[in-house]
C-alpha cells in the first residue's frame, strides 16, 4: 500500500537567544493508510515539534528547517504556499492538541468552533453546516448535540472538551490526525473513554491517527507501529508488540524498566534511568543517549551511530548491533565470526 | 497485622469533613465524613479521580485548611487544639511534598534559603544551617554547587528534589506526598520513587501518599484509600484491594488502568463507566457513585451506604456487598 505520509530526513531547530536548538535531528518515517502510528519519548525530545512540523504549525521563526521533506500524498509540505497549506490543514490533516481547556476559543460558542473548518468552502449552506456539526457531535459520543452546538467551552467538562476537540480534528473527514498527547490532562477513567472512542474512530472511518504520548500504557493499548525518540531523534522503530517484547536499544529498555507495572513485585525496585536528557542546544556528536546508557562504548560517544534492520518492521539506531560490538542481551542479530575484511 | 490492633495509630482521621460554601445556597462538599488511621512506618496512599477530595484531605491533615467538622489527631492529639509550642513541634514532625515542583519553589530564594528556611525557623546557627543544607542535598542526590542557585536553573526531577529536602529539614515523622510524581517524565519518575522508598527505610518515615496512578501506587504503598467525590468508597492491604476489588467504582477504576503491556492492554475488557464525576455542590444523601454505577439499585439512589467491613481490614462503603 502507498504510504500517505512520508517525512524524510527532517531536521527542524529554533533560534534563541541561547543559541540554535536542534529539536528534531534527521527524523525520516512513513505513515500508511488506516493505521496507528505512535511516537514515544520524554518532553523535550522532539515528538511534537516533530508532528507540528507536519501542518507547518511552528512558529516560523523562531523556528526554521534546516533540511528534509515532509511529502502528503506526493506533494512535499515543506514547499506549499499559504494557501495550499489552508486546504491541507483541517481537511485532509486534523489535529488534536494536547490541552483542551486551553486550545479552545472560550468566547466562540462549541458549535462554531467545529464548522470553522468549513469557512473557505463553497457552495456549503449553513444549514449543511450545522447537520454536520451535530453529525459529528454525535459520533464523539456527545448526547443532546443540539444543547451542546449552542454552549460555550467552559460550560463542558474536561472530558467533554477533549471530545470537542476530537470532533474539530474529524470533521473535515481528514485522511491523518495527529494527536498530541491526547490524554495528558484527563482522568484514567475518562483517558479510558477516549482511547476507546479513537480506536473505534479509526476503524470506522478508516483514518490514519498519529498518537504522541509519554505514556507507553497508551502505546500499548492502542499502537500498531512505534517510533521511539530521544534527544530529537528516532532510536528505534517497529511493531508494538516488537518495541515491547523484543527491546533493542538501551533507552527503549531502560523506559521499560522504569516504570512500575501492576505485577512489579513490592520488594522489586524500580530502575530508573540515571542523569538527565541531553542538552540540545549542542547535542553530542555520537549517540545522544551515550551519558545514559549503561551498554556505552567508547565508539558511542564519538559517532553517530547507524541504523541497523533487525526485521522487517524493527529498526534501531544503536553501536550494539553493529557486528564488532560485543555480545549483550540486546543483540539480536548475532556477529558473524570470521568474516572481517 | 495483629500487632497493629494493639499499637496506636500514628495519625487517625475522624470523621473529616470540609465544605466551602460557595454562597447561600450552594456548598461545595469536598471532603464529606472521611476516616481512615495511619501507623507509624506505613505508607497508606489515597486515591481517586481529580475532584474527589484526596488533596483537600492532605491539606486538612497538616492544617492548611481548617476542618469543617470531624477531628485529625496526631499522636493522640487532636492538632486544631494544639497550644503555641506544641504546634511548632507538630510543624517538625510533619510536612508535605507538593504536587508541581514549579510553583511550589519561591523562584526568588536560592536553594539553601529554600531548604534552611525551616531549620531557621527551629531556632539553627547560620553555620549549623549550611552543614545540614549540605548534608540534605546530599542525601536527595544534588550536591552543594547547587546551594546558591535559584530554582529555575533546575529541570523539574531536580526541583522536586529540592522540595523533597526542604520536607526531611527538619526531621520529619510523617510526610504527606501530594502527587509528587505526576509533573515528571517517566525516566525521573522512577528515581524520585526510588528515593522516597530508601529515605522510608533509612529514616522510618511514614508516608501519606497521594496520587492517581494506580500503577505506582500499587509499587509504592502498603495500604490504600480510595476516595470518590468526597467520600471513602474502599479500603484494603494493597495486595487485597488489587485482587480482589469490591466496589463497583474501585473496579472501572483498575481495569481502566493503560498496562504497558500490548498483548494484555489490547484483550483487557475495560468495565464501562458511564458519565463523568458529578458536581460535588450540594450533592444528595446517596450513595455518590449510584448514577455511574451499572448496578445501581433503588435504593442507592436513596440511602447513603456506610462503611463495613467484608473481610478483616478490608472495608466498603456499597449496598450491594452488605449482605455478603
Amino acid at each position: 500500500m502507498e504510504n500517505l505520509l512520508e517525512v524524510k530526513n527532517l531536521t527542524f531547530s529554533f533560534r534563541t537567544y541561547g543559541g540554535v536548538v536542534k529539536a528534531v535531528r534527521d527524523v525520516s518515517f512513513e505513515v500508511r493508510p488506516g493505521e496507528i502510528l505512535g511516537i514515544v519519548g520524554e518532553s523535550g525530545c522532539g515528538k511534537s515539534v516533530t508532528s507540528s512540523c507536519i501542518m507547518r504549525l511552528n512558529p516560523e521563526p523562531p523556528g526554521f528547517f534546516e533540511g528534509g521533506e515532509i511529502l502528503y500524498k506526493g506533494k512535499d509540505i515543506l514547499k506549499m504556499n499559504k494557501k495550499e497549506l489552508r486546504q491541507i490543514r483541517g481537511t485532509e490533516i486534523g489535529f488534536i492538541f494536547q490541552d483542551p481547556m486551553t486550545s479552545l476559543n472560550p468566547t466562540m460558542r462549541i458549535g462554531k468552533q467545529i464548522e470553522e473548518v468549513f469557512v473557505n468552502k463553497k457552495g456549503m449552506s449553513a444549514a449543511e453546516k450545522k447537520q454536520k456539526a451535530l453529525e459529528i457531535l454525535k459520533l464523539v459520543g456527545i448526547s443532546d448535540g443540539e444543547k451542546r452546538y449552542r454552549q460555550y467551552p467552559h460550560e463542558l467538562s474536561g472530558g467533554m472538551k477533549q471530545r470537542v476537540m476530537i470532533a474539530i480534528a474529524l470533521v473535515g473527514s481528514p485522511s491523518i490526525v495527529i494527536a498530541d498527547e491526547p490524554t495528558t490532562s484527563l482522568d484514567v477513567t475518562i483517558e479510558a473513554q477516549i482511547l476507546e472512542l479513537l480506536k473505534n474512530l479509526q476503524k470506522t472511518l478508516g483514518t490514519s491517527i498519529i498518537l504522541i504520548t509519554h505514556d507507553l500504557g497508551v502505546i500499548a493499548k492502542l499502537c500498531d507501529r512505534v517510533l521511539v525518540m530521544y534527544g530529537g531523534k528516532i532510536v528505534e522503530r517497529g511493531t508494538a508488540e516488537e518495541i515491547f517484547y523484543d527491546t533493542a536499544h538501551p533507552y527503549t529498555k531502560g523506559l521499560m524498566q522504569s516504570i512500575a507495572r501492576l505485577d512489579t513485585a513490592k520488594g522489586e525496585k524500580l530502575k530508573p534511568i540515571e542523569g538527565t536528557p541531553p542538552d540540545l542546544f549542542s547535542p553530542p556528536v555520537g549517540c545522544p543517549f551515550a551519558a545514559r546508557c549503561e551498554y556505552c562504548m567508547d565508539i558511542c560517544n564519538e559517532m553517530p551511530p547507524e541504523t541497523y534492520d533487525l526485521s522487517g518492521e524493527h529498526e534501531t539506531c544503536c553501536w550494539l548491533q553493529h557486528e564488532f560490538a560485543p555480545d549483550s542481551d540486546l543483540r539480536k542479530v548475532p556477529a558473524e565470526k570470521g568474516e572481517v575484511e | 497485622m495483629e500487632n497493629k490492633e494493639l499499637k496506636q495509630p500514628l495519625v487517625q482521621v475522624k470523621n473529616l469533613c470540609k465544605y466551602f460554601q460557595l454562597n447561600r445556597k450552594a456548598t461545595l462538599k469536598a471532603v464529606d465524613d472521611v476516616s481512615f488511621d495511619i501507623y507509624k512506618g506505613e505508607t497508606v496512599s489515597l486515591v481517586g479521580e481529580s475532584g474527589c477530595g484526596k488533596s483537600t484531605t492532605g491539606r486538612c491533615m497538616i492544617r492548611l485548611y481548617d476542618l469543617t467538622s470531624g477531628q485529625v489527631l496526631y499522636d493522640g492529639k487532636d492538632i486544631s487544639k494544639l497550644n503555641k509550642t506544641e504546634q511548632k513541634e507538630f510543624c517538625k514532625k510533619v510536612q508535605m511534598i507538593f504536587q508541581n515542583p514549579y510553583s511550589s519553589l519561591n523562584p526568588r530564594m536560592t536553594v539553601k534559603e529554600i531548604v534552611g528556611e525551616g531549620l531557621k525557623q527551629h531556632g539553627m546557627s547560620a553555620k549549623e544551617v549550611d552543614e545540614k543544607v549540605e548534608q540534605l542535598l546530599k542525601t536527595v542526590g544534588l550536591n552543594k554547587d547547587h546551594m546558591s542557585r535559584f530554582p529555575h536553573e533546575f529541570s523539574g526531577g531536580q526541583r522536586q528534589r529540592i522540595g523533597i529536602a526542604r520536607a526531611l529539614s527538619v526531621d520529619p515523622e510523617f510526610i504527606i506526598c501530594d502527587e509528587p510524581i505526576s509533573a515528571l517524565d517517566v525516566s525521573i519518575q522512577a528515581q524520585v520513587i526510588n528515593m522516597l522508598k530508601n529515605l522510608q527505610e533509612t529514616m522510618g518515615l511514614t508516608y501519606l501518599f497521594i496520587a492517581h496512578d494506580l500503577s505506582v501506587v500499587k509499587y509504592i504503598s502498603d495500604r490504600v484509600v480510595v476516595m470518590y467525590l468526597g467520600t471513602i468508597v474502599e479500603t484494603a492491604e494493597t495486595e487485597e484491594l488489587y485482587s480482589n476489588p469490591t466496589h463497583p467504582y474501585t473496579k472501572a477504576l483498575l481495569s481502566a488502568i493503560p498496562e504497558a503491556d500490548p498483548k494484555k492492554a489490547k484483550a483487557n475488557e475495560r468495565i464501562p463507566i458511564k458519565g463523568e464525576i458529578p458536581s460535588p455542590i450540594n450533592p444528595k444523601n446517596c450513595c455518590r457513585f449510584a448514577e455511574r454505577c451499572q448496578y445501581a439499585t433503588e435504593r442507592c439512589f436513596n440511602e447513603m451506604p456506610q462503611l463495613h467491613e467484608i473481610k478483616p481490614g478490608h472495608k466498603v462503603a456499597c449496598h450491594l456487598t452488605e449482605n455478603m
